[in-house]
């Protein structure tokens, strides 16, 4: 075997078992932050700190019985559980962690990663479809309806931060925010581009994410105190676990996706020592912003939820591509 | 291959949400026939929790049945045993002193205070924010362990006795609860900030459950959902007992219907109760707590007693039929959430389900109280 | 037009304020008991359930009058007793409670004239049988003085 092969093949193991240990131990994190922002210890049995919580709870849910309920579509009850987790770990592929820490950059990496981002709403509507219950079908379709609604703004913004890096790469993109967070593509002025809808942007995408994740205050597909549990209710065991780890390792694919786009990838923030412990940091604040954000808001509508999408995000979105289009021609 | 879901001619379908549903609080079973996500009628199956405290007075004496009373309405029990002790020494015109009226009317407003917090964290947590359920028991914690000092009981309340109270409070309950009122002062401006002036809960509350006064007359409902709709009818104003005319309070009364209007005269009226609490604290005067003579039996002279008061979700009547024994020949319990509840019916047809869960937590229901 | 935005930038403030209230409750200190490594001690009033109240002699206060078990409203209460030889008062054989049926209300402790009767303050009863509840008043009362 060639030393290259070798080398894609580890940096592909790498990347999978980055995804598997945080979408495990992001429930850890999830259930500590929400105990400390409801002002109570979390989990604190298993290990010190809870931290071998996970670990249990794999073990519980793997010893549970694989259900099958009787009368349910059983090849698109069984396939749609891979499909919530395969697109995620496979488009972490394509994700630069530092200049030389990547597993395989594709010079369309950015189209690939939402590619494999929409697969997961297939996920949702076979998920919701097969399970003969109502309930289910009642929040697979609001989740596919809210998941198309908010692609629109998140391809919109990222058509802008393309060109204004000149490439669909992601190593460019952050190659062109270097220097320092003066130059980052979260703020007003880069390169002689003075644009001031940059930090709407931001914000548009982040919600943006949120929403494509399933996240609190777009979580209707799950609404627990709705619907019992929406699209998963009868799923049990390995079933559950995986749409459950599944969107946790969507998150961690929407903070790095951020990061890339509008905070500059591992660059520091004053232009010294970039590297990927910087990366780190900054997908983790973001991870932490979404656990935040979901402990403190209630949940949407239905309604508000899609006229937030088509009636702000859309307009901003549109307007502020016109503006950096005019601004890229004029300067 | 299974079967689809029949749909109604008119394409339709039944959703059960069963007596075991996270959003209804208690046993409740509504029958919902469902056009896609509106609701197209609703049918309220009750029952799944009576308990025939009624029949059960007809067995007991009058001091025997007072356990009864906290069960019924398990968040607000001091103002259900407070009207019916009120009912009995009403008949048996017996003498309560002055400085129990004091202290029943402080304790029934803190008991208040802490059924409302129950209701803003369920309710909040039904529509999605896990987080203010925690602050509001944290602020519950110290009324339970406030009375708890006092009374011994956490929920359910068994202090009142005919003429006065089981024991008399002291000076560290006097300071605790000073205490606790600027803490819940700054508590509700927290919860304002924090959830009221939420963008996300307004767009849901906001023209959510449009409850009319006819629509209120009709059904009969009290309390805060008559007083969200513009009825300003409050027991405690309109028809005073015990000591509350010598307190100065507002009753919060708004106009608009929706599910806002009704969250909001709640929170008011948490912020009344605490006025009504710091009054009572003032003026507490010093005296005995139990009257010198109190019989040992009660009997009630043969006829017919009706006592309202106003109990956390509404006007909470006791009507007591007494032929001369020991034990009533039937005893009635007006309860306010049967009244309440049974508008859902008419209101929620073409809701969305999610708005129609949001009704029902503004509704502040309790089944065990609706059951009897 | 402007209210379009105003709504926008006032919602997003809001959003934003309920943020910083949830951030700073992020940082205060825990309010919960871990149960079993620590426990609250009980008030003094707290009601347990019922339990025989000593005289100097050591011997419970409890003339058999019976009273408390007429007043309890679940006939939880059942009393045994019996008059010695050559002493006009009785003496208590059996002091049973059925605390399954208990419901704290209070009537015994007001209804005993001779203060013979107080709650207790346990609180740690968790059991898997119903005849752990059945408790003997007595015994208790003999095993508390060793």
């Amino acid at each position: 075997m060639s030393l290259t092969l070798l080398n894609v093949l580890a940096a592909v193991i790498i990347a999978i078992a980055f995804v598997a240990a945080n979408a495990a131990y992001l429930v850890w994190a999830e259930r500590k932050g929400a105990g400390f922002i409801q002002r109570r210890p979390g989990p604190t049995e298993n290990g010190p700190w809870g931290l071998l919580q996970p670990p249990v709870d794999g073990i519980k849910l793997m010893t549970k019985q694989l259900l099958i309920p009787g009368g349910v579509d059983k090849i698109i009850f069984v396939i749609a559980p891979v499909l919530a987790m395969f697109p995620s770990i496979v488009s972490f592929v394509t994700i630069p962690f530092s200049d030389t820490i990547v597993a395989h950059n594709i010079n369309i990496g950015l189209l690939m990663i939402f590619v494999f981002g929409s697969m997961s709403a297939m996920a949702l509507l076979m998920g919701g479809w097969s399970s003969r219950n109502k309930y289910s079908m009642i929040s697979s379709v609001r989740a596919v309806s809210q998941a198309v609604a908010y692609e629109i703004p998140m391809l919109i913004t990222a058509i802008t931060v393309v060109m204004i890096a000149g490439s669909l790469d992601l190593m460019e993109i952050v190659h062109k925010q270097s220097g320092g967070f003066w130059h980052w593509n979260i703020w007003p002025f880069q390169k002689g581009l003075f644009n001031i809808l940059m930090p709407a942007s931001f914000l548009i995408f982040f919600i943006c994410s949120l929403a494509e994740t399933n996240r609190a205050p777009f979580d209707l597909g799950e609404a627990e105190s709705e619907l019992v549990a929406g699209y998963h209710t009868e799923y049990s065991s390995m079933g559950f676990g995986l749409f459950f780890m599944g969107e946790y390792a969507n998150i961690v694919i929407g903070a790095c996706l951020t990061t890339i786009l509008f905070l500059g990838g591992w660059d520091c923030p004053f232009g010294l020592l970039p590297g990927v412990w910087w990366f780190i940091v900054k997908i983790y604040i973001l991870i932490f912003t979404f656990i935040w954000i979901r402990w403190t808001f209630p949940r949407t509508t239905i309604y508000s939820l899609l006229n937030l999408s088509w009636k702000v995000l859309i307009p901003i979105s549109l307007f502020n591509l016109l503006l950096t289009a005019g601004l890229l021609k004029v300067f | 291959m299974s079967e689809p879901i029949v749909l109604q001619p008119d394409e339709t379908f039944i959703l059960n949400v069963g007596p075991q549903h996270p959003a209804t609080h208690g046993v409740l079973r509504v029958k919902m026939t469902m056009d896609g996500e509106f609701i197209y009628n609703a049918e309220t199956v009750i029952g799944y929790i009576h308990r025939m405290h009624e029949k059960m007075a007809e067995n007991r004496t009058y001091a025997q049945y007072m356990p009864n009373l906290s069960r019924l309405d398990y968040l607000s029990a001091m103002a259900y045993c407070h009207g019916y002790v009120l009912a009995v020494e009403k008949a048996a015109s017996i003498e309560v002193p002055e400085r129990a009226e004091y202290i029943r009317a402080i304790t029934v407003e803190m008991n208040r205070i802490s059924s409302h917090l129950v209701w803003f964290g369920a309710f909040v947590m039904d529509l999605g924010g896990f987080s203010p359920l925690m602050y509001a028991f944290d602020d519950r914690e110290q009324i339970l362990d406030l009375l708890e000092a006092v009374t011994g009981s956490r929920l359910t309340y068994c202090y009142f006795r005919f003429g006065g109270l089981y024991n008399d409070v002291d000076d560290d309950f006097i300071e605790g609860t000073r205490r606790f009122i600027k803490r819940m002062r700054k508590s509700l401006k927290m919860y304002h900030k924090l959830v009221t002036t939420n963008v996300i809960l307004m767009k849901r509350l906001i023209g959510i459950g449009p409850v009319s006064v006819d629509l209120c007359q009709r059904y009969g409902a009290t309390g805060p959902v008559a007083r969200g709709s513009g009825i300003n009818y409050d027991v405690r104003r309109n028809e005073p007992y015990s000591v509350y005319p010598e307190f100065d309070f507002d009753i919060p009364v708004y106009n608009e219907g929706d599910s806002f209007a009704r969250y909001k005269v709640r929170m008011e009226e948490m912020e009344q109760s605490l006025r009504i609490i710091e009054q009572g604290l003032d003026k507490l005067p010093d005296g005995p707590v139990n009257p010198e003579k109190k019989p040992k039996t009660i009997k009630l002279p043969a006829g017919d007693y009706y006592t309202a008061v106003e109990a956390g979700r509404g006007s909470f009547g006791i009507r007591i039929v007494s032929d001369g024994d020991k034990s009533p020949y039937r005893l009635k319990l007006r309860s306010p959430t049967y009244s309440n509840m049974h508008l859902f019916d008419e209101a929620c047809r073409g809701m969305l389900i999610a708005d129609a869960l949001a009704f029902m937590g503004s509704l502040d229901l309790v089944i065990p109280e609706m059951d009897r | 037009m402007f209210r379009y935005f105003n709504d926008i930038f006032s919602g997003l403030w809001s959003l934003f304020v309920g943020m910083g209230i949830t951030f700073q409750e992020f940082f205060k200190p825990k309010i919960t008991v871990h149960y079993p490594h620590e426990s609250i001690k009980m008030t003094a009033r707290y009601r347990g359930h019922i339990e025989l109240i000593p005289g100097e002699d050591g011997q419970p206060l409890c003339v058999v009058c019976g009273m408390c078990e007429k007043a309890c409203p679940s006939n939880c209460i059942s009393i045994g007793g019996e008059k010695p030889e050559g002493s006009k008062k009785k003496v208590l054989t059996s002091y049973r409670l059925d605390f399954t049926t208990c419901s704290l209300c209070g009537s015994c402790v007001d209804s005993c004239n001779f203060g013979a009767v107080r709650f207790s303050r346990e609180y740690n009863l968790a059991s898997t049988r119903k005849e752990d509840y059945h408790y003997d008043l007595l015994k208790r009362l003999e095993e508390s003085k060793q």
